[in-house]
């Protein structure tokens, strides 16, 4: 069982460990340098045998950290999950510890953190894109990213030619309507991001 | 409009018709039928349409669906699903279009042999769907010309079967020998 | 004057193996995918071939990559609801209720039995929806066609029943946060049961064709065997980790939405096998008739979705039109969304294909902060790079379609 006990005696092994608040699952904030030995420790020692996702979070642009990692492993023995925290401490080049040679499971997650968030994973064997071709220049989940995307090239020169087919913006006027998560009640109802077409207004051609 | 002209000659055959001495002939009465090659050509097209199910998503789902035992595609002649561009006639578009997926589905619209058609199942694949967003491009149409359109998210398998039928009348009124002196320009190398 | 000569077989790996210490050419590039029929949608494998025997696979994903964790970032939590739908879509029930569930324990509202029992039964419907074409499209991988029509005869019954719950063949939609979208129809119950009644004779008649069969036999058994450290290392979930002997299900081992009042076993298999995986699949649809039957019996009556929560589930239609109260309430839930408290949770839900998870960071409001979707088969897959070298090439495709993926999950 995860219990008090069982947190306290991981808060004692590991004192570089600072206990969270959360609604679930037992959550620890851990320093990126000791990620490692903990994680391998939580394994071997603890059975948590299993890592099932590992992901981060964009605090957003203002943050005095901007990126943070998150591990969710489950184990066999106690029957239940466990959440481990890491913050990056650079925003600019934000890295972090590959954890892929003590799980492999994490080798795809982080080649899919690093596609999506610019997070570098340090000793990682394959740090490549997994999700956006190769040559993408953006991380799409940054908070500073829009939702409809930004103007890029089509990685085939030869379709290109052919089709002058780009990687454009995609239409965010006439829908979908998408709620904004902040402001007054008026502000905040679903609406069009792009209101360029409007009711009011005709649609452009 | 084979069999039209085919109709208007039997009831016409007491009279005398000297032009059609060359294709009408009565000692081979009842084997030969005059017809124009637009219709001959367009006839045989129409009833064995070979998909190339491109399917991308969750209408491919669909597709099978269409494509087994309930809804059963074969009735038009099109049960012949063909994973080889090479060796069909029609690209059944079922499914997201990324911009990753892109360069591959021109490709493959490029090694399929003339003439062919695509069909543009469900509101991904026409529009981009619901899918507003930095990776989906937002209709396969920038990439291909698409024949039919079939609207849905997705379509229910009626609806691609009459998206075939209506492929089917628009092969009919091609003017298929014309368009064979065309040549197939704009190809991907 | 004739003299005979003994050829023996031998075992076939070691075949493969004698055969490429003759052939010292060189190695064979090959692309399989993204458009392929066995890579079941848009994967691609770029592989290393000795001969006929694969020495490196690499996956490539990302061909079906939709961006739908940037679209929940900017929807309440009731506009993603039709985007579960399509993560996947062999299993569009059981990915609303993981979602709700997940946007749920933000909460601490109560969800009435009846709602529970709706889940629970929508839920194995899916699984036997999802398991069914992951049993016609194996044995159409391994070669024979036929499976595939006696499966998707059963898939169109559970669709008509679909249908008349919600009103779409798979894109469902039905659940909300806090409740489901409509109460069963009248009768509809009934008709479940007829199909679950019948369905143990079309599941005997597509093993009739394939558990036996000596074709697909050779073709599974001892192919893509997984051990159980690989598995677990891995991050495999699902019926493809249970086939491996490990006895993880999370509708036991971390119940939710009411399963533990239900008796079911979970199958485990032995060797991990393409042909182990098969079987777990079977036994699970059984088992899948077994809840459902029971699900039926007890039918909770009541309400249907939580009441009390006033500012999370928008009232059912009769009332918004009749009521000012209630009409405020659907007005301010349709704006504003839901009203989730700030924090964080991880949900996982036994989906067919695996665990589905959701990780949501919600700092109060209709709009999720952020959302993770742990996809069962992006992690399923992960595995193919340690598993395809040693096979033949034409291990792959049922090594492929025993694996039972969706790309629209795993590209999400």
């Amino acid at each position: 069982m995860i219990d008090e006990d069982f947190t306290k005696s991981l808060l004692q092994k590991h004192s570089y460990l600072t206990q969270q608040d959360s609604v679930d699952w037992v959550t620890f904030e851990c320093v990126p340098e000791k990620l490692l030995s903990f994680v391998e420790s939580l394994r071997d020692t603890e059975g948590f045998e299993i890592l099932v996702d590992l992901t981060a979070i964009d605090h957003g642009e203002g943050a005095d950290f901007r990126y943070s990692t998150v591990i969710h492993l489950y184990s066999l023995v106690q029957r239940g999950y466990l959440r481990i925290h890491s913050t990056c401490t650079d925003n600019d080049k934000p890295e972090m510890p590959s954890v892929s040679s003590i799980y492999p499971a994490a080798n795809w997650h982080e080649r899919e953190t690093f596609d999506m968030f610019g997070i570098h994973f340090s000793d990682h064997p394959n740090l490549k894109r997994i999700l956006m071709w190769d040559e993408y220049p953006h991380f799409p989940l940054r908070k500073d990213f829009p939702l409809a995307g930004i103007d890029t090239p089509l990685p085939a020169d030869d379709v290109v030619e052919v089709t002058q087919a780009s990687v454009e913006p995609a239409p965010m006027m006439g829908g979908p309507f998408v709620s904004s998560n902040s402001g007054s009640m008026s502000d905040s109802e679903p609406r069009a991001k792009d209101e360029s077409w409007t009711e009011k207004k005709e649609k452009p051609v | 409009m084979g069999f039209a002209c085919f109709k208007r000659l039997v009831r016409n055959k007491h009279m005398h018709m000297t032009a059609s001495d060359v294709a009408y002939n009565g000692k081979v009465e009842g084997d030969v039928v005059v017809t124009r090659a637009d219709a001959v050509i367009n006839w045989i097209r129409q009833h064995s349409v070979w998909p190339m199910p491109m399917g991308l998503a969750c209408c491919a789902i669909e597709l099978m669906a269409s494509a087994a035992s309930r809804y059963d595609i074969s009735r038009f002649g099109m049960e012949v699903m063909r994973f080889s561009p090479r060796q069909s006639d029609c690209m059944i578009v079922a499914g997201t279009v990324t911009y990753k997926m892109a360069e591959v589905v021109r490709r493959i619209y490029d090694q399929m042999g003339d003439p062919k058609w695509v069909v543009a199942m469900g509101a991904c694949a026409s529009t981009g769907g619901m899918y507003r967003s930095y990776s989906v491009m937002q209709g396969v149409d920038n990439i291909v010309p698409v024949d039919v359109y079939v609207s849905g998210c997705p379509p229910r398998p009626e609806a691609l079967l009459d998206a075939m039928m209506k492929l089917q009348d628009k092969i009919g009124n091609e003017s298929s020998v014309r368009n064979l002196r065309k040549t197939s320009a704009g190809a991907v190398k | 004057m004739s003299t005979t000569k003994e050829i023996s077989i031998g075992d076939i790996g070691s075949r493969g193996a004698e055969a490429s210490s003759k052939l010292d050419g060189d190695k064979m590039a090959l692309n399989v995918g993204p458009s392929h029929p066995t890579t079941h949608g848009v994967l691609r494998l770029i592989m290393e071939l000795d001969g006929d025997l694969i020495e490196k696979c690499e996956p490539v994903l990302g061909y079906l990559h939709r961006g739908d964790e940037k679209i929940a970032e900017n929807m309440t939590y009731n506009q993603f609801v039709p985007y579960t739908d399509r993560l996947d879509y062999l299993a569009p029930l059981a990915n609303n209720v993981a979602y709700a569930l997940t946007v749920e324990k933000l909460t601490n509202i109560d969800i009435p039995p009846r709602c529970q029992a709706i889940r629970v039964l929508v839920c194995e419907m899916a699984r036997i929806s999802s398991h069914l074409l992951g049993m016609g499209v194996f044995g159409m991988d391994a070669g024979a066609w036929t499976p595939f029509m006696y499966t998707f005869t059963e898939r169109e019954k559970l669709y008509t029943l679909f249908e008349e719950l919600t009103g779409a063949r798979f894109t469902t939609s039905y659940t909300r946060i806090g409740g489901v979208a409509r109460d069963i129809p009248d009768g509809w119950l009934g008709r479940v049961e007829s199909f679950v009644d019948q369905l143990p004779k079309a599941i005997a008649e597509v093993e009739k064709l394939l558990t036996r069969n000596r074709i697909f036999l050779d073709r599974t058994e001892g192919i893509g065997e997984i051990s159980k450290e690989d598995a677990l290392a891995y991050g495999l979930t699902g019926p493809n980790l249970r086939a491996c002997g490990i006895d993880l299900d999370l509708r036991k081992d971390k119940p939710y939405s009411g399963y533990e009042q239900y008796e079911f076993d979970v199958p485990i298999g032995t060797r991990g096998d393409c042909y182990d995986r098969y079987l777990v699949r079977i036994e699970e649809v059984l088992q899948s008739i077994r809840i459902i039957k029971q699900v039926i019996k007890d039918f909770p009556t009541g309400a249907w979705y939580a009441e009390d929560a006033k500012k999370i589930f928008a009232p059912p239609k009769e009332k918004v039109l009749t009521s000012m109260e209630e009409l405020i309430q659907n007005f301010m839930i349709v704006t504003e969304g839901p009203q989730i408290p700030a924090g964080e949770v991880y949900f996982e839900a036994e989906n067919p294909k695996g665990a589905l998870g959701f990780y949501i960071v919600s700092k109060g409001g209709g709009v999720p902060y952020r959302m993770k979707i742990r996809a069962p088969s992006f992690c399923n897959l992960s595995i193919l790079e340690k598993l395809a070298p040693g096979h033949f090439l034409s291990d792959i495709t049922v090594i492929l379609g025993s694996l039972d993926f969706v790309m629209g999950e795993c590209d999400r």
